[in-house]
């Protein structure tokens, strides 16, 4: 019986498997591509992260060893690269998010002609690339006289003696805040501002007759509850932005560690264990936590966005 | 007809337009400043770029920053139009390879009926929120592995897993309405000449999305010459640009052609966003996660 079960599921799994076989085919370019270069990377992250290796001996079993030091002798971690990654990415997470949505819903109130126009000036900004960034904003907040803000700046009187922006710790990562949100309207972006276009228009005028009053109110019980789907997708781009934006302190300063590590984001901590120092093992525990990290703010935003039926 | 309609819609303007015109305004001033400024330094003659007081906008523009972005070259021995060369042949294999094996996916999931289609979707809506970037180590280890470092196919085949190019298109797919193949199966149509000749006209608009996402994240990207290649003359032109900006921070030589080669890649990105401005638009309208 319990045999007759067996061979009967193995064979309904063979045949589901051969009718899919079409699909695939249309699957497996794409499917090879995902799992040898996100899936099988993700997966090695956390089982390497359990292990001591230097890339050129064979991985060595330490078990949570790695999490320990993580928590107890990394105090780069705990006292610069934890705090700034955080204040980074509530600074660009939550607040550029939210920066993203006014500007799409007030570009959305425009008369059509000059949407176009605004929404261009807004997204341009986030396919300057990254040799763009650098050169520009080094070469703005360049530290003498010739910078270009220490010289507006002096002439406003405001400072007298030209300042190392993007050498000094007190205002490097307040930069890196700015230059990332600056550069971050990109896909959300866009997202928000095609769901903003596409509320049905009846829902507006049906507002009017039920007693909605202003562009506030209209905005609170008309416009966002339908456009929640596109508002979890610019989230999660927003989050994933976030946690990864890692270059742009290195970029500014021109230095990895950032000088006295006041721009050190988790992702230079990574770099600098994997790419620097070898250390294999602490640096996929670092990256693993990374990963959870991202993937608890995203499932938390799917619990405020997202319908309860899914997931 | 069209003009009086724009008069009367510009009478039409309330307290509130002018407010949020003047706010507007001033962000996408904020936004473009440091585009128009790179296009002014790119510009600039050496005089103007080290002159003080800085001016902001070129005097008497020179095409010498170019010039010497050639001769720059010259020296690391690989020359200007290698690197040129490189990025033109990683970036459209990508972003055709992208393009193909994305749409083929999103097919399957959108249009087939198959084992397992429900849980591979969930692992690319979640694998969204993983970046390249941070799992930069291991997906070295397995290139290297694989035994592709140094080869075109380590800067070209990572790019085309972007999961959010299938995601979308799968997305436009789904507003298809179900006749439209249904006819075509009647009519004795395989999957392929369904998917090729049906459903491929009509989500045009997320390919061409598609399309430039791709093309934006290879055309720009640095990192994958730095970590994946060894040779030089294999490196592409963002890698260059990145070596030339290193100094910037502590010494001001470079900065002409720094300028100049940020806007040679700006340029493409610009150009192509502005005319597929509406089609991308039209596919973010699909692109919730529900």
């Amino acid at each position: 019986m319990r045999e007759g079960t067996r061979v009967s599921r193995s064979t309904h799994i063979w045949n589901e498997l051969k009718r899919s076989r079409t699909a695939y085919l249309f699957l497996a370019p794409f499917m090879i591509c995902f799992i040898v270069f996100i899936v099988v990377p993700v997966f090695t992250a956390a089982l390497l992260s359990f292990t001591s290796f230097n890339s050129i001996q064979p991985p060595k079993f330490v078990g949570l060893l790695n999490f320990k030091i993580m928590l107890t002798r990394d105090s780069v971690l705990m006292k610069y690269v934890i705090p700034n990654t955080f204040k980074f990415a509530v600074f660009v997470g939550p607040i550029g998010y939210a920066m993203q949505f006014l500007l799409a819903w007030l570009i959305s109130q425009l008369p059509k002609r000059l949407k176009k126009v605004y929404v261009m000036a807004i997204y341009t900004p986030s396919i300057a690339g990254g040799v763009l960034i650098s050169t520009v904003w080094v070469v703005l907040f360049s530290g003498d006289r010739l910078g270009y803000l220490n010289n507006a700046l002096i002439n406003l009187g405001l400072i007298s003696q030209p300042i190392a922006w993007t050498q000094s710790a007190s205002y490097l990562l307040g930069i890196m805040i700015f230059v990332t949100i600056w550069g971050s309207m990109g896909v959300g972006f866009l997202s928000l501002f095609a769901g903003l276009q596409n509320v049905d228009p009846t829902l507006y005028e049906a507002g009017k007759i039920d007693g909605i009053k202003n562009k506030l109110q209209e905005l609170w019980y008309i416009t966002l509850p339908s456009m929640k789907p596109q508002m979890l997708f610019a989230a999660v781009m927003s989050i994933v932005g976030a946690l990864n934006a890692g270059q742009i302190g290195v970029q500014l300063s021109g230095q990895n560690p950032t000088p006295n590590y006041a721009g050190q984001l988790i992702q230079n901590h990574i770099d600098d264990y994997g790419f620097i120092r070898y250390e294999l093992g602490y640096a996929t525990a670092l990256t693993f936590m990374l990963l959870v990290a991202a993937y608890s703010f995203t499932r938390l935003t799917w619990l405020v966005l997202g319908n309860e039926d899914d997931n | 007809m069209p003009k009086k309609l724009r008069v009367k819609r510009l009478s039409r303007l309330t307290g509130f337009d002018y407010n949020n015109l003047l706010i507007l305004t001033l962000f996408a001033v904020v936004s473009i400043f440091p585009i128009i400024f790179i296009i002014n330094n790119a510009f600039k003659p050496l005089s103007e770029l080290f002159m003080f007081p800085p001016k902001f906008f070129v005097n008497n523009p020179t095409l010498q920053n170019f010039v010497d972005l050639l001769s720059v070259m010259g020296e690391s021995l690989v020359p200007f139009s290698r690197y040129v060369f490189n990025s033109t042949v990683v970036t459209i294999s990508s972003v055709l390879l992208t393009i193909m094996f994305s749409s083929a996916a999103a097919f399957a999931f959108s249009k087939m009926d198959f084992f397992g289609s429900k849980f591979m979707f969930k692992l690319i809506v979640v694998s969204l929120m993983f970046s390249p970037a941070a799992v930069s180590i291991t997906r070295y280890l397995v290139i290297s592995k694989l035994g592709l470092i140094d080869s075109y196919a380590a800067l070209i085949l990572p790019q085309v897993a972007l999961p959010v190019g299938v995601f979308l298109i799968k997305q436009f797919m789904d507003q298809l309405p179900k006749e439209l193949l249904e006819a075509a199966r009647m009519d004795g149509a395989n999957e392929w000449m369904a998917f090729y000749r049906i459903v491929i006209p009509n989500v045009k608009t997320a390919v061409g999305t598609v399309m430039i996402l791709s093309f934006q994240s290879v055309w720009a990207d640095a990192d994958s010459s730095t970590l994946y290649m060894i040779s030089e003359a294999k490196k592409t032109l963002p890698y260059f640009g990145a070596t030339l900006t290193n100094g910037l921070t502590t010494s001001v030589a470079n900065q002409g052609a720094s300028a100049a080669i940020a806007l040679l890649l700006f340029v493409p990105n610009f150009i192509i966003f502005a005319i597929m401005q509406r089609s991308m638009i039209e596919t973010m309208v699909n692109s919730g996660i529900k």
